[in-house]
């Protein structure tokens, strides 16, 4: 069972969903948020104790005008990790998650050794140019972030019509505060110089791949394993981006190969 | 009242499958629509088209800022400025102006509009938005939730720039400067007037009543539908207790004039539709980037991409009756300025007589009906005010005149 508590950081009050029992696992959300029913979220509680707090300005987690570039989100999770009396748990990211785990690990490299990047973002390669997720309308992601995409946008469905204002000014504030705290770390290029830094990584590191993902595609995983040292890559079949949804077993197995 | 004649300066070649076959007529509009060579022409047009209505006795002549986009081909409004500097004599220069948050560092701006201020003896009229998402974050790449906090910076270091004369160190967050020390600096004082145009950000209503600019509401929609925002507008003016001078604000509108009503529907409806089909094509992702609007703005309900008219099914008649255009005889025109100006309670008008891919001879027509029998009488709107200067230029009175062109025999005094 997922609950929710918060803490306090120098950003904001950030609303932590936890659960389960087995060893500490840190969980760090895409640009899209995570909620209690995220399904991945629950394999995740069932086999660790799982916290998975939610940035400034989603979820239920507080507005912060004071979280600006890659430094002060980073500093700010090793802030939500100490508020959480945490020591040296699993760190797994996904996407932007797996950006900021990336960037955790390379600026305290003896205090991150287990490392699981999933369809992590932070490089740039000018023969892949990253999809622009800032002008997509909600029917246009699904094909973005699904090997399946009808089966995607079924998981993604808004459920609401866009032309009510009852529905659609919340749903717009929600966009605005989640994709605004998002931006400031992947608008317009989700690129804040990680592989400048990504040589100090020192972590046990699994790299957990889709292989239809059409956000970063393979040459980003490949990318991120040259540069990570020792670094192990789990391509995973019929899966794409939202590999987590698609194919979770695979991502579990992938996370257990670190010990 | 004051009335700037506005150029937009569109791309009047724009197919007439464009909106069929492409997405966007902003950001990544397609290379192969533009000609160089035809812009050369275009662009000689435009400025004549502004030059001429220096000549007809326009308050104001008005340019803006966009980038990538195919209804807005002045990357660099002050380079259109300059030029105007020297072919205009008594019209303000209106830059509507530059967007602040783009250059780096802002100075950039406070040093171009004192060259501009000074080269137009004080003509010259500043506007600071904040930028379109379009131009602001997906074309020059700001951050859009930090375009806010960037913006307020540039302010601040402009006005001090104009305004402290002496050096200062300047650390902002994004721009730290050691010396700041504008020379050049603003002819006027403190500071060329400046307006803000607004879209319907509700912060915006504060900024320009903290710092006594006029607030612009530059829509394309016209002046019904602007009502209820100019109500929003006027309401916060009342509630801080600032007086309610019609200068405080300006409006935007497209007009067409004509002999007779069925004249300006024969002569100008295919450039209107030109302008709200073609032109206004933008792609809806590219509206308003995740953050650009504040939480407080969206909440208002103000604007949204998912909710603007669907203009290519607007007929003449949608587009007059709904106000979207001001059309028709010099009659007409007037009486529909009337309302416009006493329903929004605005004293500076910015006028779209160049609308689309309307030709030259087409526009110099309306602009002159306009002039000689429109203006006059909408002159004494706001008598009670006649006398607020705050919101527009104070030139000096002895201007230099351009010499003529040529090379007349110069010979150095003995």
């Amino acid at each position: 069972m997922i609950t929710a508590h918060t803490i306090e950081t120098r950003a904001a009050a950030i609303n932590v969903l936890s659960g389960g029992a087995g060893p500490d696992l840190l969980f760090l959300h895409a640009a899209g948020g995570i909620t209690a029913e995220n399904p991945f979220l629950r394999a995740l509680a069932a086999k660790y104790r799982v916290f998975a707090p939610q940035l400034p300005g989603y979820g239920d987690s507080g507005d912060s005008d004071n979280v600006r570039d890659m430094l002060d989100v980073t500093l700010h999770s090793f802030d939500v990790l100490e508020a959480l009396g945490l020591d040296k748990p699993i760190l797994v990211g996904h996407s932007l998650g797996g950006m900021i785990a990336a960037e955790m690990a390379a600026l305290r490299p003896k205090e991150v050794e287990k490392l699981c990047l999933i369809a992590a973002a932070g490089l740039w390669l000018d023969a892949y140019p990253v999809p622009d997720i800032f002008t997509l309308l909600p029917r246009e992601f699904p094909a973005y972030m699904f090997h399946d995409a009808e089966a995607g946008a079924k998981m993604m469905a808004t459920g609401g019509n866009m032309n009510d204002p009852a529905f659609l000014i919340p749903f717009l504030v929600t966009n605005a505060r989640q994709l605004g705290m998002a931006g400031k770390f992947l608008f317009p290029i989700p690129e804040r110089g990680l592989s400048e830094r990504i040589h100090r990584i020192r972590a046990k590191t699994v790299l957990v791949w889709g292989d239809s993902d059409r956000m970063f595609p393979a040459p980003y995983a490949q990318a991120f394993k040259a540069l990570i040292k020792g670094a192990e890559l789990v391509s995973v079949p019929d899966a794409g981006h939202q590999v987590v949804l698609e194919q979770p077993d695979a991502v579990m197995s992938a996370i257990a190969r670190l010990g | 009242m004051k009335f700037t004649w506005f150029n937009l300066m569109p791309w009047p070649h724009l197919p007439d499958d464009f909106r069929e076959k492409n997405r966007s007529v902003w950001v990544d509009i397609d290379q192969s629509l533009f000609d160089p060579v035809r812009c050369h022409e275009v662009y000689n047009d435009y400025l004549d088209l502004l030059e001429y209505a220096d000549q007809l006795g326009y308050d104001g002549v008005g340019i803006n800022e966009h980038h990538q986009n195919g209804y807005g081909l002045m990357p660099s409004p002050n380079i259109m400025a300059a030029s105007l500097a020297r072919r205009t004599s008594n019209a303000a220069v209106v830059v509507l102006g530059n967007s602040i948050a783009l250059y780096n560092p802002p100075i950039r701006v406070a040093e171009e509009f004192a060259m501009l201020d000074i080269m137009t003896g004080g003509r010259f009229v500043a506007g600071f938005p904040v930028g379109t998402s379009m131009d602001t974050n997906f074309c020059y790449g700001t951050i859009p939730a930090l375009t806010r906090e960037k913006y307020a910076e540039a302010h601040e270091l402009i006005i001090r720039a104009w305004t402290e004369k002496k050096p200062f160190a300047f650390n902002g967050r994004y721009t730290k400067l050691r010396h700041v020390n504008l020379w050049p600096n603003v002819l006027q004082t403190p500071h060329p007037p400046i307006h803000i145009p607004g879209g319907g950000s509700i912060e915006t209503y504060d900024f320009c009543l903290d710092n006594t600019y006029s607030y612009s509401y530059l829509s394309f929609s016209g002046y019904l539908r602007a009502k209820a925002l100019m109500d929003g507008y006027w309401q916060r003016v009342s509630e801080r207790g600032t007086d309610m001078s019609p200068y405080r604000a300006g409006f935007a509108q497209t007009v067409f004039v004509a002999e007779t009503d069925e004249e300006a529907e024969r002569l100008y409806s295919e450039h209107a539709f030109y302008f709200y089909n073609r032109c206004l094509h933008v792609y809806p992702g590219f509206a308003d980037a995740p953050g650009y609007r504040t939480i407080k703005t969206i909440q208002s309900g103000a604007l949204n991409q998912y909710m603007r008219p669907n203009y290519p099914n607007l007929t003449w008649k949608d587009l007059v009756d709904g106000g979207y255009i001001i059309a028709g005889s010099p009659e007409t025109v007037r009486q529909r300025f009337e309302e416009l100006i006493k329903g929004l309670r605005v004293g500076n008008i910015f006028l779209l007589l160049h609308v689309g891919n309307m030709p030259k001879d087409k526009c110099m027509y309306s602009t002159k009906l306009f002039a000689e029998k429109v203006m006059p009488h909408l002159r004494n709107m706001w008598p009670e005010y006649d006398s607020d200067n705050r919101f527009w230029c104070k030139p000096i009175a002895r201007r230099a005149t351009p010499a003529p062109v040529g090379r007349p025999e110069m010979v150095p005094a003995k």
